[in-house]
């Protein structure tokens, strides 16, 4: 098990590797350096910039030094807001967004896996017709239209909740983004679980585990849920994308002060080290979430584990 | 005495484009106390579907009929009932030991799980009992098997854990579907000797089902041949064995090669298929495939006549 | 072909669902092309009678006007036309790319496959969102960026189906009969893979279209897509945001507009890949 564990880590760091370099040689390579402004700025001023940046040096010695600082979690002082480093920025924003991620992702999982489940029990159904046209109408419709609509009804309309705004602590604050931002892959993995469901049912492991007389509570939670759930585990780093590419608008409408603002403000500003701070973060996090399924996989099948 | 199992005109019928298909059409038997009964047929005689049917996983089909367990019917009850005597008292092995195990959970949660639902066990006592009954199915090595998953197992082995999670309640009834059929021919030889013992030492009553009359005729003390749904002759095993009475089971028969009889140029074979589910028949459905068909046959449907353990379901049945 | 198209033609006809979701497009299409015909105001005339108006049948703005007091119909359809134009025209190039993508990397096969689905790996770890963040910052917001990145969507998807294709094509005996006879690579694979993927190609395809719109709204949303005087129907929801309390139809109007087109569009994919019975290979 710790074996397969660390096979699959070597393999992930190669890629975040890959990431960072091209990152960073995509932005060394751009035209205009990140002060091009509408105002020159004079010349002393330019050489303690270039200087303090380490932009007078040759590419691969900033290339160097950039990555001994990544790697201490150091990614370089904002070109934007010359105040701050990028990991104070991040600081700031970074509990929130996961926060708000987190929570997206949970919520689309453990209502998403119940539904689907409902759906495939009841088959054929009105109810499953129910719930799978609302899955569509999930899936179709991104959040940054619907939860503008959220707010419109709950906020504008009926004021049960604010429309945008964040307190430290507060949780009203967080209901519509969250459940905006879930919306899509809760949708997703409801139809997933329930056409695996349906398919697992039909298993004659299932037609034993009911033929031992077990309520149907037990054959399903212990015996169809795991396999069940492998395509879901599948859609696991998908769904997070999703909700982090999500996040950056949600963010943005909700008034939510995350480190989805930074990135975009950043591209807009061209801000590199924030942006490359960003991009990094983010592809840590996907990878991360990466592993963590390739570990789920293992419990969930555990042919898995003894496989080369 | 009360029948282990009676079952009265049991149909079960499929809906599909054309219409519906019966796969069992009017079945009706008895299994007494610690008895052997085999179920012999083709694939399509509804010999499955009979008892999965009254083991109450019949799916989408159409059951009617009666089905007493004990006494208590079992046909319309209610889940939670049907679920006390299901895998305790009425158990079922299946045919196929590599896909019949789950495959995420071991071998002792599997089996455990059994006793802590019927017998209200802890999982701590649950698991030693199934160490026992592995035992007792002459499993290597009980202990190590309890934590291995059914992938780690051989057939022979998974069949034989299969057979253990029928017996843990100490049934009254346990119906083996072709428990030999998915095996090798030495495999096969262990688990008849194996339900040979078992059934020995317990008491408890077995329905064979299978369409292989070698493994039917070590165990049974009667038989029960089944054709397109419906049974066609029944008795007990010597002497349906020494004298068939309907060209089936004479055809059946014949088919079983012997190592003690004159060498064959060709093996006598069955012609022509059972007819499919859903075909709607005139008469006896065997009649397209039997030697002594006559025009009574394809215009009168048989019934079974005769005495009460001997019955056949044939106009002119074999002297 | 002729008769696994005919079946699929009538699979799709039986589906309730994604007949009506074919004509629901079908009616958007038609209004935002004919639409400015049938109303006489235009897209950026200034209304200054009628700044941030409701909606109304009997008004002259069907569908009210914006805080600069241009009609929101004529604003809307608009938007539709640049939401719909881009949706169609990057997903022809998503397509043209991805089949020929993937189509010369299973037939080439070996390193040169593995190669080329490292790449599309790599791809696929980040949300194209991030790339474009990225080559926005280096190269700042142009439409021609904007293209290549709405391009981008999609692809992916398509490669990995077409070189699953050809890769079990090129095993087969005919595609040696066709080499033995001097037939070049591009021939044959025109000629044999093509084909034999137009039914998931045109599933992805039709699943694409919503995605690219998608993403172009939510580029468009965040500053980052199609730049003023022009208008997707994601720079309009983006409006409608910063309005929403004071004046709901801005919002509503393009995001109702918005939500119907993917809502239908996927409901049409769904429906033809079920029809086509295409599973991702």
């Amino acid at each position: 098990m710790t074996r397969y564990f660390f096979t699959r880590l070597a393999g992930a760091i190669p890629t975040l590797f890959i990431i960072i370099t091209f990152s960073f040689f995509l932005m060394r390579a751009a035209p205009g350096g990140p002060f091009d402004r509408e105002q020159a700025l004079p010349p002393e001023i330019a050489a303690n910039i270039q200087s303090a940046y380490g932009l007078d040096q040759p590419v691969w010695v900033q290339y160097g030094r950039y990555l001994r600082a990544v790697l201490h979690g150091d990614f370089g002082p904002s070109f934007k807001y010359q105040d701050f480093t990028v990991t104070e920025l991040i600081g700031q924003g970074f509990p929130i967004t996961l926060q708000l991620g987190l929570l997206a992702l949970a919520l689309a999982l453990f209502l998403g896996v119940p539904l689907g489940t409902f759906a495939a029990l009841h088959h054929n159904s009105a109810a499953d017709f129910a719930t799978m046209s609302l899955a569509v109408l999930g899936i179709a419709i991104p959040a940054f239209v619907v939860l503008p609509f959220l707010g419109l009804l709950f906020g504008v309309h009926l004021h049960w909740l604010p429309v945008a705004g964040w307190e430290p602590g507060s949780i009203k604050h967080l209901v519509l983004p969250v459940f905006a931002l879930a919306l899509p892959p809760l949708a997703y993995v409801a139809r997933l679980t329930r056409g695996s469901m349906l398919e697992v049912l039909r298993s004659h492991y299932i037609r034993t585990a009911f033929a031992k007389g077990l309520p149907l509570r037990t054959v399903i939670v212990r015996h169809a849920l795991r396999p069940a759930l492998t395509p879901v585990a599948s859609y696991l780093v998908p769904a997070a994308a999703s909700i982090l590419t999500g996040s950056l608008v949600v963010e943005s409408i909700a008034g939510l002060p995350g480190i989805g603002r930074y990135l975009v403000q950043g591209a807009i500003n061209r801000d590199y080290t924030l942006v490359l701070g960003m991009v990094i973060i983010y592809s840590t996090l996907l990878i991360g979430m990466g592993l963590l399924v390739d570990l789920l996989y293992a419990w969930l099948d555990p042919r898995v584990r003894f496989a080369k | 005495m009360v029948a282990t199992l009676r079952i009265d005109e049991l149909s079960v019928s499929f809906a599909h484009r054309t219409g519906t298909a019966a796969a069992v059409d009017g079945v009706s038997l008895c299994i007494a106390p610690a008895e052997c009964v085999g179920v012999v047929g083709e694939s399509g005689s509804g010999k499955t579907q009979l008892f999965l049917a009254v083991m109450g996983l019949a799916g989408n089909a159409k059951v009617s009929g009666s089905i007493r367990f004990q006494g208590e019917e079992l046909l319309g009850a209610a889940a939670p009932a049907i679920n006390r005597v299901r895998g305790s008292k009425l158990t079922m092995m299946f045919q196929d030991p590599m896909t019949s195990l789950t495959p995420h959970l071991s071998i002792g949660t599997q089996l455990a799980e059994v006793v802590v639902c019927h017998l209200g066990r802890s999982w701590g006592e649950a698991r030693i009992a199934a160490g026992r009954m592995l035992e007792r199915v002459r499993i290597p090595e009980p202990q190590r098997r309890l934590n291995q998953y059914p992938h780690e197992l051989s057939g022979g082995m998974r069949q034989r854990v299969m057979l253990a999670m029928s017996l843990l309640c100490e049934p009254a009834l346990v119906i083996a579907d072709e428990p030999t059929s998915a095996l090798d021919v030495t495999i096969q030889a262990q688990i008849i000797g194996l339900l040979r013992a078992v059934r020995g030492e317990a008491g408890t009553a077995l329905a064979l089902i299978s369409h292989d009359l070698a493994v039917v005729a070590g165990l049974a003390d009667r038989i029960l041949v089944m054709y397109a749904g419906r049974i066609v002759e029944h008795g007990a095993a010597a002497e349906l064995f020494r004298q068939p009475r309907h060209p089936y089971t004479a055809g059946l028969l014949e088919c079983v090669p012997s190592l003690s009889g004159p060498r064959l140029a060709r093996l006598p074979t069955l012609a022509g298929q059972p007819p499919r589910p859903g075909e709607a028949l005139q008469g006896c459905s065997f009649a397209p495939r039997c030697p002594r068909a006559a025009d009574r046959c394809r215009s009168e449907r048989p019934v079974l006549t005769g005495a009460s353990t001997r019955q056949v379901a044939c106009h002119f049945p074999l002297a | 072909m002729r008769g696994f198209a005919g079946g699929a033609l009538e699979r799709l006809r039986a589906n309730p669902a994604a007949v009506l979701a074919l004509g629901v497009i079908f009616a958007v299409v038609v209004t935002a092309l004919l639409g400015p015909w049938l109303n006489p105001n235009d897209t950026h005339t200034i209304d200054w009678l009628h700044v941030a108006a409701r909606p109304g049948l009997q008004s002259a703005h069907w569908f009210g006007t914006d805080r600069l007091g241009r009609d929101l119909y004529a604003r809307t359809l608009a938007g539709a036309r640049v939401s719909m134009a881009i949706g169609l025209v990057a997903s022809i190039l998503s397509v043209v790319v991805g089949v020929s993508y993937g189509a010369i990397s299973g037939y080439l096969g070996g390193r040169i496959d593995q190669a080329m689905m490292r790449v599309i790996e790599i791809f696929s770890g980040l949300p194209l969102i991030f790339f474009v963040i990225l080559l926005t910052v280096i190269f700042g917001r142009s439409e021609s960026l904007l293209f290549i990145s709405i391009g981008a969507v999609g692809w992916l998807t398509m490669a990995r189906i077409v070189r699953g294709q050809a890769l079990s094509i090129r095993r087969q005996d005919f595609i040696a009969a066709a080499v033995a006879s001097g037939a070049g690579a591009g021939r044959i694979i025109a000629r044999h893979v093509v084909p034999n993927v137009i039914g998931p190609v045109i599933v992805y395809a039709t699943l694409t279209v919503p995605q690219i719109m998608l993403f172009e709204s939510f580029l468009s949303f965040l500053g980052l897509g199609i730049q003023e005087p022009g208008a997707s129907l994601g720079t309009l929801i983006a409006e409608g945001v910063g309005e929403m309390e004071a004046a709901p139809w801005m919002l509503a109007v393009p995001g109702s507009l918005l939500a119907v087109l993917l809502l239908c569009l996927n409901i049409l994919g769904d429906g033809l890949r079920d029809a086509l019975d295409v599973r991702e290979g």
